[in-house]
């Protein structure tokens, strides 16, 4: 269970990004959160693992507050919130592999993986998620060979090494054309149903959210302005969010 | 309508804005204006005219025949680089001559010649000084070139000659020279020398030629030495003085003054204890193999000891009596890894020495081997010290942060009143230690008191006047210090660099290596800083959100793109320290600089040229390899 608490972060020049947000996800619900580029959604799902230092307010993750964990707990607490991005956040002249790896940096022995060793049960448990994903035969490629829509399974695939119990994905498919952007969703949904993992994403287009979210929240300039079902936004909720001048797409 | 319309819209939208561009408008039209353009113009004007006095421009200087001629002598020695020269036999003929006449008419006679011989008939025998004379010679050979001379005194074999004329030989070996005696009026017979030089075989190296090749191949060593060390040491203080991995760096002041603590104290203890170790091990010094065993026995315990006591995965946070056995097998690992060190040292320097007669020609590799063994001799307290000092005050640090952590704030607030007044005032203390070790000024209130009470004023003002749970940026602290070491020290050339080296290690190329090393380091740094803070920021956020800590985030996020722009920053250094390693010569660095200097010192111009020429070759080439490997790797 995720619970945000009257969570606002004022970034250094006085921008209000989040404006006293308060909202629970219940675990193993897949949360779509809307809104403008600009609203805020961004800097919501980065205050969730503490990219960025929320200002005020608490984020209480299975009863323990994550903005006010120290440094070695941050540490414990990320391991087992994944992280997909718009950009797929990959480091392209590395390996599909060390990417996939990577995700279990917040496991193993840090002396080791400076010198690039991992575990036996990791480089298989790695080997496992590509295979998951269909990039099996990408392992030893470089990142930045692979075409986006691959780019975002590794994304995935690392996410998936941390063992997750939520994953925030930050407008994953924003940057794919629509049939890419159904198939990554189709994983996510998969990794939300079948492993159970609570997953939170902001989304764009409203198909995709009333295709696969099972509840949304809405930001509007830092505040909340709707949660509830996504059959739920109708015209009028539509405006209210997106803005009067606003017309529906796809 | 609807233009007027558009013409309103724009006037309101941009009214202020419309005002000022007429008035903009109208100030370039103003004589205020071209005024002020023609007042620059003027200015730049004076600007360069001073210049010009200045840097005494003054091309009177070329035009002046003395200058023209000795540029010409010059630019011919230069166009004639001494490589190449043959041996060669000489012919001398000698033909004696009276100036003035004697009084009497007698002439000297003729020398005697063998048939087939050269010889000379000069007319008159006999002439005044400063007359011409009729020079003719015969048999020289076809073709060779000779020169002319008069050689003053009785002596024919006499080797000061005077004056000198050039012939050139037709087909028989015979030529015909009209020229004009020298002033030196004598009674006694003088001569006049006609002397041919022929090549002789093939050509061969001059001595110079070879001194150049030795000293272009010690040129090249020297810069790779340089960038190499250079490099190494340039890579770690470049994250030190990257804005964008220092800022987000922060602790409390509990954690910043154990750690300020810890640094002295690790590196006395962390000293003393390595050279115990080094005694020790030098004590056990007996043999090559015995100093061998010791070195695989310590390889062996240490593998085995950091594998048990650094698992590579944990799931589960070990208990409390297994975590303290870990670490005191960690120390024991520690401690027989610097022993190891210690016998490898000792075996490296026995083994070289012992190398450098039996290797015979390949006996540099003994001398390298020495001198491997005697740097890690050295590296090994240096590095023992240091790292018991960082490991003393990152213990220390996190034990602060967990205090600080953990601890209600008052509390925190006791400690910081008492920690950082002891923090500040040890660092002052050092620096006052350092002031006084170089003015030796001997007053203990400024190597002692005075920076203690300042430290404890100071610390005591920290402590009191920030919240105890507060941080302070430590990262842009330690960015700032970085920073300016490195720009203070890279405002230095690398040649004032090397006459200070060559006071410490003596005259050769050791010094410019430290020179030029010291100067990579800095310069290095400060190019590599830039390129770490230029990385795209998505790949690091996406490390760090794995749980990643720090130095994991640095080395998934950060070094996989950085090494393209590293390697073409050390390529490009290498080229830099190449051309600058051909010049260090000239303040007693070593390299080419050397002979370049003096052959021109010595006015041996086509010594010069040729060291030149060497230069430019290595240049070139160093530029184009540097080029191809900068494609291959990026």
């Amino acid at each position: 269970m995720l619970q945000i608490r009257n969570l606002t972060k004022i970034y250094e020049g006085g921008v209000k990004a989040l404006d006293n947000v308060s909202f629970d996800v219940p675990d193993g619900q897949f949360l779509a959160v809307i809104g403008l580029s600009g609203s805020g959604k961004s800097t919501l799902l980065r205050c969730i693992n503490r990219l960025i230092e929320p200002t005020d307010g608490q984020i209480l993750w299975n009863d323990v507050d994550i903005t006010q964990a120290s440094q070695e707990e941050m540490r414990e607490i990320r391991r087992k919130i994944g992280m997909v991005f718009q950009h797929f956040n990959l480091v392209h002249r590395s390996k599909v592999i060390t990417n996939v790896l990577a995700g279990r940096l917040g496991y193993v022995n840090p002396a080791w993986s400076f010198l690039n060793r991992f575990p036996k049960e990791d480089l298989e448990k790695a080997r496992q998620q590509m295979e998951r994903m269909g990039i099996a035969d990408k392992a030893n490629h470089r990142a930045d060979e692979l075409s986006g829509g691959q780019q975002q399974r590794v994304g995935i695939a690392r996410a998936l090494m941390q063992d997750p119990e939520l994953i925030l994905a930050d407008e994953p498919v924003a940057s794919l054309d629509p049939v890419l952007a159904h198939s990554i969703m189709k994983h996510l949904e998969d990794i939300n149903k079948t492993d159970g993992v609570t997953v939170m994403c902001s989304l764009h287009f409203l198909d995709i959210v009333h295709r696969y979210a099972d509840r949304a929240i809405a930001l509007n300039e830092g505040k909340l302005v709707f949660e509830g079902l996504p059959e739920d936004i109708d015209d009028d909720r539509f405006k209210e969010i997106y803005g009067r001048e606003a017309e529906r797409v796809g | 309508m609807t233009t007027d319309l558009k013409r309103s819209m724009v006037v309101k939208q941009s009214g202020s804005g419309e005002a000022d561009m007429t008035e903009k408008k109208n100030k370039k039209a103003s004589p205020l204006r071209s005024l002020s353009v023609g007042l620059i113009t003027l200015l730049i004007l004076v600007v360069y005219a001073y210049g010009f006095q200045v840097t005494k421009v003054n091309l009177e200087e070329l035009k002046s025949e003395q200058r023209q001629s000795s540029l010409q002598r010059v630019t011919r020695a230069l166009a004639r680089p001494d490589l190449f020269e043959y041996d060669q036999t000489e012919v001398v003929v000698n033909y004696p001559i009276l100036t003035p006449c004697n009084p009497d008419g007698t002439l000297p006679s003729a020398p005697e010649h063998a048939e087939g011989e050269p010889y000379m008939i000069i007319t008159p025998g006999c002439a005044e000084p400063g007359s011409t004379i009729q020079v003719e010679g015969f048999n020289f050979g076809p073709n060779m070139d000779g020169s002319v001379r008069f050689v003053p005194g009785n002596d024919p074999n006499n080797i000061l000659s005077l004056g000198k004329d050039v012939v050139i030989m037709d087909n028989d070996g015979y030529f015909k020279l009209s020229m004009e005696l020298p002033v030196r009026p004598s009674d006694d017979v003088q001569y006049i020398r006609t002397r041919v030089r022929t090549n002789v075989g093939t050509p061969h190296f001059t001595q110079t030629a070879k001194d150049t090749w030795e000293k272009i191949i010690e040129t090249v060593f020297l810069a790779l030495l340089a960038t190499t060390f250079g490099t190494f040491l340039a890579i770690p203080l470049s994250f030190l003085a990257a804005r964008n991995l220092m800022k987000p760096i922060r602790s409390p002041l509990t954690s910043v003054s154990f750690s300020l603590i810890g640094w002295p104290i690790g590196i006395a203890l962390g000293y003393f204890i390595v050279s115990w170790i080094g005694k020790l091990s030098s004590l056990l010094n007996m043999n090559p193999l015995l100093d061998l065993v010791a070195v695989l026995l310590a390889i062996f315990l240490v593998w085995f000891g950091l594998r048990w006591a650094l698992p590579q995965a944990e799931t589960t946070t070990p208990g409390k009596g297994l975590r303290f056995l870990r670490i005191l097998v960690m120390l024991g690992c520690l401690l027989v890894g610097f022993f190891g060190l210690f016998e490898l040292a000792r075996l490296t320097l026995s083994v070289g020495r012992g190398l450098i007669p039996t290797l015979g020609s390949f006996g540099f590799l003994g001398n390298f081997m020495f001198q491997v063994g005697d740097i890690i001799l050295i590296i090994t307290s240096v590095a023992g010290a240091l790292a018991a000092g960082g490991a003393i005050s990152s213990g220390l640090s996190k034990f602060g942060l967990k205090l600080a952590e953990r601890l209600p704030a008052s509390k925190v607030k006791i400690m910081n009143l008492i920690l950082a007044p002891i923090a500040v005032s040890t660092i002052l203390i050092l620096g006052g230690q350092l002031i006084e070790w170089l003015y030796q000024i001997g007053n203990p209130l400024i190597y002692l008191w005075g920076p203690l009470i300042t430290g404890i004023v100071i610390g005591i003002g920290l402590a009191a006047f920030s919240k105890p749970k507060d941080t302070f940026p430590t990262g842009m602290v330690v960015y700032t210090i970085t920073r300016t070491l490195l720009n203070g020290l890279r405002s230095i050339e690398a040649l004032v660099m090397a006459i200070v080296f060559v006071i410490a290690v003596g005259i050769g190329p050791f010094a410019g290596v430290l020179a030029l090393g010291l100067h990579t380091i800095v310069s290095l740094g400060k190019l590599y800083s830039e390129q770490v803070e230029s990385i795209m920021t998505g790949p690091v956020e996406a490390v760090t959100a794995t749980g990643a800590n720090r130095l994991q985030t640095i080395i998934y996020g950060v070094v996989p793109q950085i090494v393209p722009p590293y390697i073409s920053y050390t390529m490009y250094r290498w080229d830099i320290n190449v051309r600058m390693s051909t010049i260090i010569g000239f303040v007693g660095g070593g390299g080419i600089g050397f002979l370049l200097q003096q052959n021109i010192n010595l006015l041996n111009y086509r010594g010069a040229s040729a060291q030149m020429l060497a230069i430019a070759i290595v240049v070139a080439s160093m530029d184009y390899i540097s080029s191809v490997l900068r494609e291959k790797t990026i």
